[in-house]
């Protein structure tokens, strides 16, 4: 991590129905960190990235990236969503995909060309995706998806990337894939956020932890705070009697 | 061909590609149904654009009738937003109040002017050509084909300036608006110009049909293609031939054209329904078929390989000893056979060199479900496609 701040969170606020799912979120991320968000189901952990990223429209609260509102600064920013999110029998092929990641540069109108192409091309080898490039989307298992989502924000080249789940469904060997890609990213200089399930490999795949419950339950290295305390707040029982039963 | 014939055909072909590229979009945002909404809600609209401007002619007419368009979409929206009912009941309870609405205003107070009922809902192409359009006293054409002419127009060039939004934002609306491609505007951008097309149309077709044209040829592409291009070309294709080839059978059957349209829309799309090479019902009954053909081999064969004694190899027992699923065995032995996975000699089985390769390969993908090893098996074997 360096001293610069990412991402900056204040008195963020989500309703649903004017039910609050994120009550009064302060948040900072210092640049450089990968960082997992962690908390029970319904805790708002999508909820928290889709309002940083202006998808849900907060009903309190602001967000910064590197100082400035994130409509000004969408371009240091890559989103990889939910695989469940989309229609993955929409007509496409991997490749496609991936390009639609240079869409954001290229802004409205504008087509993407060899450059853009060619961009994708080498997203898609670094996940280890080049042979499925025309392949359609449909025809890829869980695994492969994930990595055209990977591929599709690396292709972005942002300083700040949010990840929804990306373990979600896949092998080991994608997971342990996707996790180096991540560590490799953390290493340049980037900020990772990843939303994640499982608390066992939170020590070994992330540096900084946020843990969260409608409310922010505690934030900081994993190293300080990753511990039964928090780990009681957040899921409201005593986690490692639990486990240990 | 006489002249209106020829007028015919063309508005027919206008209407069917106008219609064919919002089609394709809206199917793949699983909103069929809203076209059949706005079809029908789109009749208040037209008549109380026909009670201001006192005059069937007006361009205000389709303006009004596309504004109730929008209206249907957003009172659907806001409707299923509350989340009391779903979308497809929204849908049914909207549009036809919405429609009553407009029957009870043309019952209340314009019957003694040319808008009616069936008019609305069915249209009649072969009077398209007798309602001309003057320029300056001169006469340039069927006023209809003007309309449309224009509405593809303009349809054709928001596809080209914005088909990578609409591309991005109907497959994924939460990186479409982290991108800052405003999924609102794209929405309502498509609704504006399905509801302004639907309203074109329905004069020509009538309220129903349109509903044909948009949706049948885009799902009857979506069966052919996996690329958004092709699956737009091949819509307006279709649309087309439809259009063409339905005009003739009217003909020949002395029948409505907007019906005979719609039945060739519906003849295309089950004859691709059934044979399309890969996503058709005969394709993938022969894929299933051969699934269970090959999943008998697979058995065969790792027999094969964990039994050396001559007893079990004899082709006598295979026959006798392995579960064939409804497969005839000879079936089985052939195709290994033909792919040089096995020996016979004096019958008795044996596995060639191939053929304990590929059983190799094949355990180990069914243990460990890993595709890098079976990527060149994949050409020849369904079992492997996934």
């Amino acid at each position: 991590m360096s001293d610069k701040i990412a991402i900056q969170v204040d008195d963020l606020t989500v309703a649903y129905n004017y039910k609050p799912v994120l009550w009064d979120i302060d948040l900072v991320v210092p640049e450089a960190v990968l960082m997992a968000i962690v908390g029970p189901n319904g805790a708002g952990k999508s909820t928290l990235i889709k309002s940083i990223l202006g998808i849900i429209d907060p009903i309190a609260g602001s967000v910064s990236i590197y100082g400035k509102p994130y409509k000004k600064q969408r371009q240091l920013v890559a989103y990889v969503p939910q695989k469940g999110s989309v229609d993955w029998d929409f007509p496409t092929t991997a490749l496609d995909v991936v390009m639609m990641g240079t869409y954001g540069s290229l802004g409205w109108i504008k087509r993407p060309g060899k450059k853009e192409k060619k961009a994708s091309l080498e997203a898609l080898e670094k996940v280890g995706m080049l042979s499925f490039k025309s392949r359609q989307i449909s025809q890829l298992s869980g695994g492969q998806q994930q990595r055209v989502f990977l591929a599709r924000a690396l292709v972005q080249n942002a300083s700040i990337y949010f990840m929804d789940e990306p373990f979600q469904g896949v092998d080991a060997t994608t997971e342990i894939a996707i996790i180096n890609i991540l560590k490799e990213l953390r290493k340049a200089g980037k900020t990772v956020v990843v939303v994640h399930h499982d608390l066992q490999t939170v020590p070994e795949y992330f540096d900084w932890v946020t843990f969260l419950n409608v409310k922010k339950i505690a934030t900081g290295p994993v190293k300080d705070i990753f511990n039964d305390d928090n780990l009681t707040k957040t899921y409201g029982i005593n986690y490692k009697v639990a486990v240990n039963k | 061909m006489s002249n209106p014939q020829i007028e015919i055909q063309l508005i027919a072909a206008v209407v069917a590609v106008a219609c064919a590229i919002p089609g394709v979009f809206l199917v793949l945002r699983k909103m069929a149904l809203i076209s059949d909404a706005i079809s029908h809600s789109i009749l208040p609209g037209l008549v109380l654009g026909f009670f201001i401007t006192q005059d069937l002619n007006s361009p205000l007419l389709i303006i009004f009738a596309a504004f109730t368009g929008i209206i249907t979409v957003v009172l659907v929206e806001w409707i299923q937003k509350t989340g009391l009912v779903k979308e497809d009941t929204a849908i049914g309870l909207v549009f036809p109040a919405l429609f009553s609405i407009g029957v009870i205003l043309i019952a209340k107070n314009a019957n003694d002017v040319h808008l009616d009922v069936d008019a609305v809902l069915l249209g009649e192409l072969a009077f398209a050509p007798f309602d001309r359009l003057m320029m300056s006293g001169v006469d340039v054409g069927p006023k209809s084909l003007w309309v449309m002419g224009v509405i593809l127009v303009i349809t054709v060039a928001l596809l080209l300036l914005f088909f990578k939004e609409l591309k991005v934002s109907t497959f994924d609306v939460g990186l479409s608006s982290a991108l800052g491609f405003s999924p609102v505007i794209l929405h309502y951008g498509l609704m504006s110009i399905s509801s302004i097309t639907v309203v074109g149309a329905f004069e020509a077709v009538g309220a129903i049909l349109v509903v044909a044209l948009m949706i049948a040829p885009a799902a009857t592409s979506y069966l052919l293609t996996s690329d958004l291009k092709k699956m737009l070309l091949l819509s307006v294709l279709f649309g087309v031939f439809s259009a063409i080839s339905g005009y003739w059978l009217a003909h020949w059957l002395d029948a409505s054209i907007a019906g005979s349209i719609s039945t060739m829309l519906g003849l295309v799309f089950l004859i691709v329904y059934l044979f399309a090479p890969k996503k058709g019902l005969i394709a993938v009954m022969y894929r299933q078929k051969q699934q269970r053909i090959e999943v008998s081999l697979l058995t065969f064969l790792l027999h094969l390989n964990n039994h050396t004694e001559e007893e079990e190899r004899h082709i006598n027992h295979l026959r006798e000893h392995i579960n064939w699923q409804k497969i005839r065995a000879k079936s089985v032995v052939d195709l290994a056979e033909k792919n040089n996975l096995i020996s016979i000699d004096n019958q008795l089985v044996s596995l060639t060199e191939k053929g304990s390769n590929f059983t190799n390969i094949a355990l180990e993908y069914i243990i460990t479900n890993k595709d890098e090893n079976i990527e060149h098996l994949k050409d020849d074997f369904f079992l492997f496609r996934g």
